[in-house]
């Protein structure tokens, strides 16, 4: 499903470069999960996957079902099955949710080639969708994340991913900000869209995500690079001894 | 002996020497004929006077209007046709009886200036001019006494129960050198309600004067857009006095257009009066808009609101100059004031002097003035999604003016210019 090969990454402004050859294979059906410590580069790697200016990918590749991602525009990749759930969702003032969750799916449609959905279909699937995720018809009319608590942000970002059906998700951070109650709710609105043909890569500091979304591949990430890779048992050697004890026996 | 050499005149002080009254009777002479003292005795407005700083008069004030090609609006829709209205039509500034309905809605009567100027005695001479003439101070307005002196024609407006519909002045525009001039007078009677509408560029330049007294408990709704012929010039004027309890909301669309000066002045008369002003303006290229507001309180408890967005491009200029002048005794004055504006793309400029003068102690008037660029994270985070780059840009751009429109308090009209809108940006997207 997505490939990621020897990518490296420099940050535009600074001249320094955050990622040094990643390499990272996530196949359809599977949730890899990525830890690490601040500032290793779990979200550069994520924005660049989505497109976000600012990065100078020097070295590498990354392909989505084979196509390369690199070279698209942030909306083809979208349109092309890839979706990012923000760890800090943009609150946009004066776009109602409603018209941007429709405009969003139907340029994306339209960018597939596909049929726009029709406003009746439209309505019934958010309101479904969204009951799930315990999202309420006046959120549903509020203005993009405007004036959302940090779990309402969270859901709304899951809400947009039921709603877009992606082949690839990448949940950056998903748990930051949330409480126990709004990380259930999350990680079963994600849980829910687990599915043979769709690719989870779930960016996080803590174990604790992974209590709720089970990954199948655990990494982790330091300095730019992938160094170590292993199942679900690695995510809770790095909730019982840190980072520190892997960074040196790699070291 | 040679004589002493005359001093030359300049080309102001030329045109207003040669102005003329156009014929009429008494009162409207005798009006016409104060506003032409006055306008000789203020001045034509020049390039070096203070509140012609960010806007140059000159295409405004010189004899001969310049040309303006017209637009071609295509296959566009009606500008409020969803809307059941009473239409009054002017083609270049000329009335046209064809195009119109019959001046008759219940609860109003209207008459036309070119008519009722003729006659000796009407309920206009205590109206006509008299706004205009209380707004010259404590700054000059002089382009606002000329059309009083000079007006060829316009609306006289008497409202005395509730409107069924709203009126709509429709100004098409049709030979590329009309010069136009339009004086229009609204009267609303104690508790009385009306919606006005003007729509359309009007001419290659248009000279407009509104005049509405708003009487005690009355509420006046203005929506006006002005056309979307390029070239074509406007100055004008609506001068506004509020009685007790009463409201005007007026909100105006402007795209396109090479030279817009659009000033609002109003006058809060009466305790617990309202006055909204908002303005959603979007140009490209030599596009020059500017606001100019002034509203004096003078009473107790009034709130007053101006909320006005610019969306400019490729060089384009917006002006905005406001000020709330709160006079002493106006106590719990409530005033706010926003100028915004969206820079699309280098080189565009915006110019904003907001002010406040108080004079009472117990009064929150507050304002705000910001240019920036399109959010780039919001940018970032709707392309993420799969909306493209243009289409994202244009939600934002609607999102930003989206404070104005939304002071637009019927549901329909507000519809009417979102619509407007989404189908101008959508366009210019090809």
């Amino acid at each position: 499903m997505l490939e990621i090969k020897n990518l490296h990454v420099d940050l535009e402004e600074e001249d320094k470069t955050i990622l040094k050859g990643v390499n990272l294979t996530v196949e359809a059906g599977k949730v890899h999960a990525i830890m690490g410590p601040n500032g290793s580069g779990k979200s550069t790697l994520s924005y660049v996957l989505s497109g976000r200016d600012g990065y100078t990918v020097t070295e590498g590749n990354a392909t989505l079902e084979g196509v390369d991602l690199l070279e698209m525009e942030p909306e083809e990749r979208a349109a092309a099955g890839l979706f990012l759930a923000f760890q800090y969702p943009v609150e946009i003032p004066g776009v109602g949710n409603m018209t941007f969750l429709r405009t969003a799916m139907n340029a994306q449609r339209k960018a597939r080639g596909e049929d726009e959905i029709s406003a009746a279909d439209f309505l019934k699937l958010v309101r479904e969708k969204a009951k799930t995720l315990k999202i309420d018809a006046d959120m549903l009319k509020r203005p993009v994340n405007v004036g959302f608590s940090g779990g309402e942000k969270k859901r709304n970002e899951i809400l947009q991913m039921a709603m877009l059906e992606p082949k690839m998700c990448i949940l950056d951070e998903t748990d930051s900000g949330l409480d126990v109650d709004a990380m259930k709710l999350v990680s079963e609105g994600v849980n829910a869209l687990r599915d043979a043909g769709r690719g989870f890569l779930v960016i996080t500091h803590y174990q604790r995500l992974l209590d709720h979304i089970k990954p199948d591949v655990v990494h982790i990430m330091s300095d730019g690079r992938i160094i170590k890779t292993g199942g679900p048992d690695l995510a809770l050697e790095v909730e019982k001894n840190g980072y520190a004890d892997i960074l040196s026996e790699v070291a | 002996m040679m004589a002493a050499p005359q001093a030359k005149m300049t080309a102001n002080q030329e045109r207003l020497a040669a102005l003329s009254l156009p014929e009429g009777g008494t009162w409207a002479m005798a009006a016409r004929g104060a506003a032409l003292d006055r306008l000789r005795a203020m001045g034509l407005p020049e390039r070096r006077d203070e509140y012609w700083k960010f806007t140059r008069p000159d295409s405004l004030v010189q004899a001969e209007a310049p040309k303006a090609a017209l637009f071609d609006n295509g296959d566009e829709a009606e500008m409020f046709g969803g809307v059941d209205r009473l239409r009054i039509v002017f083609v270049d500034g000329v009335f046209d009886a064809e195009a119109s309905d019959d001046l008759a809605l219940e609860g109003v009567r209207i008459e036309r200036l070119a008519e009722a100027g003729q006659s000796d005695i009407h309920w206009a001479k205590d109206t006509y001019g008299v706004l205009e003439e209380r707004g010259q101070s404590p700054v000059a307005r002089p382009l606002a006494a000329l059309n009083t002196a000079l007006a060829t024609d316009g609306i006289l407006i008497h409202v005395t129960a509730a409107t069924s519909k709203p009126i709509n002045l429709i100004y098409i525009h049709k030979s590329d050198a009309s010069d136009a001039i339009l004086h229009h007078l609204i009267k609303l009677d104690t508790d009385t309600e009306v919606t006005v509408l003007e729509n359309g560029p009007a001419a290659a330049r248009f000279n407009k004067v509104m005049e509405v007294e708003v009487g005690d408990g009355a509420t006046f709704h203005h929506v006006r857009t002005q056309g979307r012929d390029h070239e074509r010039r406007a100055a004008t004027h609506i001068f506004a006095r509020l009685g007790t309890k009463s409201a005007f909301k007026s909100f105006t669309m402007t795209a396109n257009g090479v030279m817009t000066r659009n000033e609002c002045v109003i006058e809060l008369t009466g305790d617990d009066a309202t006055a909204h002003v908002a303005g959603a303006a979007m140009g490209d290229g030599d596009f020059h808009h500017d606001d100019t507001v002034f509203i004096t309180h003078d009473a107790e408890r009034c709130e007053s609101r101006q909320v006005f967005k610019k969306v400019l491009r490729n060089g384009a200029t917006g002006v905005f100059q406001g000020k709330i002048l709160v006079k002493a005794g106006a106590q719990k004055t409530d005033g706010y004031q926003i100028s915004q504006a969206l820079l699309l793309e280098d080189d565009s400029q915006f110019l904003a002097k907001p002010e406040l003068e108080i004079y009472a102690d117990d009064v929150a008037c507050s304002h705000g003035s910001t240019t920036g660029a399109i959010d780039e994270d919001a940018l970032y985070y709707l392309r993420a999604r799969g909306v493209p780059k243009a289409i994202a840009t244009d939600l934002l751009t609607l999102a930003f003016l989206a404070e104005a429109v939304e002071e637009i308090s019927d549901e329909a009209l507000r519809g009417e210019i979102n619509s407007r809108l989404e189908g101008w940006l959508e366009r210019r997207r090809g």
